[in-house]
């Protein structure tokens, strides 16, 4: 693929437009993502993240605009099984285990039976969860149940993996933890990212990039390069260049919140 | 370890408990056997207990003694030989207890009261598994259209606070007193509701984010509901099947009540009443009461291998 993986044009989602409680979500967003590009879009509650990433992975339709995802329909992708999507909560069904959850992406699209357990054992090996294969969803623990949920999502190489807040509910040690683990996996696969996070230093660790956005209307309000070396590891935290970026974020994002009463600054 | 043990042994207690203070009562206040039989009566006609005390002869007639669906009974000295044949065919087995015999019985009510729970139980488990199949066949209808479910629920929340019982004449008019299918109509009608409401909850109460998953997949209607909503839809199918299994012997035997062939658990307790042989009433009631709790400890199992993945079952 050598254009663009996901380009939105001037996208708007309005809910229950038209009505007195209607709610502008989205408005006029551009957006375009390079192959192999991780993004985080970052902002306060309820600027649009999560809508942004649900028109991208066409779980939405937006009210107008146009989203392209690998040249196609976001639709088409989505039937063309593009997506990888990680969620805050793992979601995982209960009555699969550990092994049968991986798998489930692929019993879908119909994979043969070798190649399903191979990449199920690849998968689990990937997220080091191999001697967990037989467990339930209840019998892990939230990080452990998040792991399991990235390597559903990766099992059948998507072109783009969707993150909402996939590390929001953990704590941060295993947030750190997991951070280092998706950036080895992302290097490894070669998959484009698309990332919410409440967290600045997530977003500058991670990225190659992050998206700051303000609410009602959500609104693009800042694009941010981050030039960090890769690949990144514990060091990075206590590079110079990482505490200035965290600050450029944190900036940016005191800006987009301006308007609003509301000014303390996401953790 | 200890802790279940003492789960299971402080209610089987209290239950002995209460059964030898109900036996105290009755005896003290001498109560009269039409208002409240002694827990001993009403077992006597199930099983008797008899001890032959045969090393020490006696000069009294033995054959005063009557046995007389009672649950213990001393014989003193050898029994008559009518009491000996009496015995001999209702014996179940016999073994020495030191210089005592004890011989136990099958109680005289023992033979009609199971033959009678036997075609009781029938009704009830076929009317269970129409009422079942019924109720899940509606709630996937609805589920898979939703215009459906909208036109129909009213009509069935409204067809669930209806007295269903109160239909068994009609019932036992439409497919005949003695036929056994008009017992099962009633037990069908009434346990169709708890079973449809359940699964469909379960079908339709899917989490959001789980729909979104499958529908990032491209999954297709059908690969949605075998692999997301029937599983999801288990355990409350489950928890209708509970309420069902209670439902199913009520239904049978109140249905009965209103008339039914002479082997029938319900007509053999109304008959009983009537003619004031109580504690042979209660011992049938005792056997539906087993019957009943058999019924949901079956179900209960069922569960168990159906879903060893569910949280509730964790170690």
């Amino acid at each position: 693929m050598t254009g663009p993986v996901v380009v939105l044009e001037n996208v708007d989602m309005i809910f229950g437009e038209g009505a007195a409680d209607q709610v502008h979500a989205l408005k006029e967003i551009d957006l375009q993502i390079e192959q192999n590009d991780f993004i985080s879009l970052i902002g306060p509650s309820g600027c649009g993240k999560s809508t942004l990433l649900r028109v991208v992975g066409d779980l939405i339709q937006p009210t107008s605009g146009i989203a392209t995802i690998n040249g196609k329909s976001a639709r088409q992708a989505r039937l063309d099984q593009d997506y990888g999507i990680v969620f805050q909560a793992a979601t995982l069904y209960d009555w699969r285990n550990v092994a049968k959850n991986v798998q489930l992406p692929l019993e879908l699209m119909q994979f043969s039976r070798t190649e399903k357990d191979r990449r199920t054992q690849a998968m689990l090996e990937l997220v080091e969860l191999t001697d967990f294969a037989g467990h339930y969803p209840w019998q892990l623990s939230g990080g452990m149940q998040q792991r399991v949920a990235i390597a559903r999502a990766l099992s059948f190489e998507p072109s783009i993996l969707l993150m909402d807040e996939p590390f929001g509910a953990l704590d941060e040690m295993t947030r750190e933890r997991l951070n280092l683990e998706l950036l080895n996996i992302w290097r490894k696969t070669n998959t484009t990212v698309l990332f919410v996070t409440h967290s600045i230093t997530e977003a500058v660790f991670l990225s190659t990039r992050v998206i700051v956005m303000s609410a009602r209307p959500g609104r693009i309000t800042a694009d941010i390069e981050i030039d960090l070396p890769q690949p990144r590891n514990a060091e990075t935290r206590s590079n110079v260049r990482f505490f200035e970026l965290e600050t450029e974020v944190r900036e940016a994002l005191r800006i987009s919140e301006g308007g609003q009463e509301n000014s303390r600054a996401p953790a | 370890m200890s802790e279940s043990r003492q789960r299971i042994w402080a209610p089987v207690l209290i239950l002995v408990a209460l059964i030898f203070l109900w036996e105290a009562l009755v005896t003290a206040f001498n109560i009269q056997q039409f208002l409240l039989p002694k827990p001993s009566a009403i077992v006597g006609n199930l099983v008797q207990v008899v001890l032959l005390d045969g090393a020490v002869p006696k000069e009294d007639p033995v054959s005063e003694i009557s046995l007389d669906n009672r649950f213990i009974v001393v014989v003193p000295g050898e029994p008559t030989p009518e009491m000996q044949a009496t015995m001999q065919e209702a014996r179940w087995w016999e073994f020495p207890l030191g210089a005592r015999r004890v011989s136990v019985l099958r109680g005289s009510n023992l033979t009609p009261i199971l033959a009678a729970s036997w075609f009781t139980l029938k009704e009830a488990l076929g009317g269970m598994a129409m009422g079942t199949l019924a109720g899940i066949a509606v709630a996937l209808a609805t589920t898979r259209w939703s215009a459906t479910r909208e036109a129909l629920l009213p009509f069935a929340i409204a067809a669930n606070s209806m007295p269903i019982i109160a239909f068994a004449p009609i019932m036992n008019n439409w497919f005949g007193i003695d036929n056994p299918f008009s017992k099962m109509a009633i037990v069908t009608v009434m346990i169709f509701f708890p079973i449809m409401i359940n699964t469909l909850r379960g079908l339709i109460s899917v989490d959001n984010r789980s729909l979104e998953l499958m529908r990032s997949y491209a999954a297709s209607d059908s690969e949605i509901l075998f692999k997301l909503r029937i599983p999801n839809a288990l355990p409350s199918l489950f928890s209708g099947l509970k309420v069902a299994g209670a439902l199913a012997m009520i239904g049978a035997i109140v249905g009965e009540y209103f008339g039914g062939p002479r082997i029938a658990l319900g007509v053999f307790i109304t008959q009983e009443a009537a003619l004031f042989r109580f504690a042979s009433a209660w011992a049938a009631i005792l056997v539906a009461c087993l019957i009943g709790i058999s019924i949901y400890l079956v179900i209960l199992l069922a569960e168990r291998l159906a879903l060893p993945w569910h949280p509730t079952f964790r170690a």
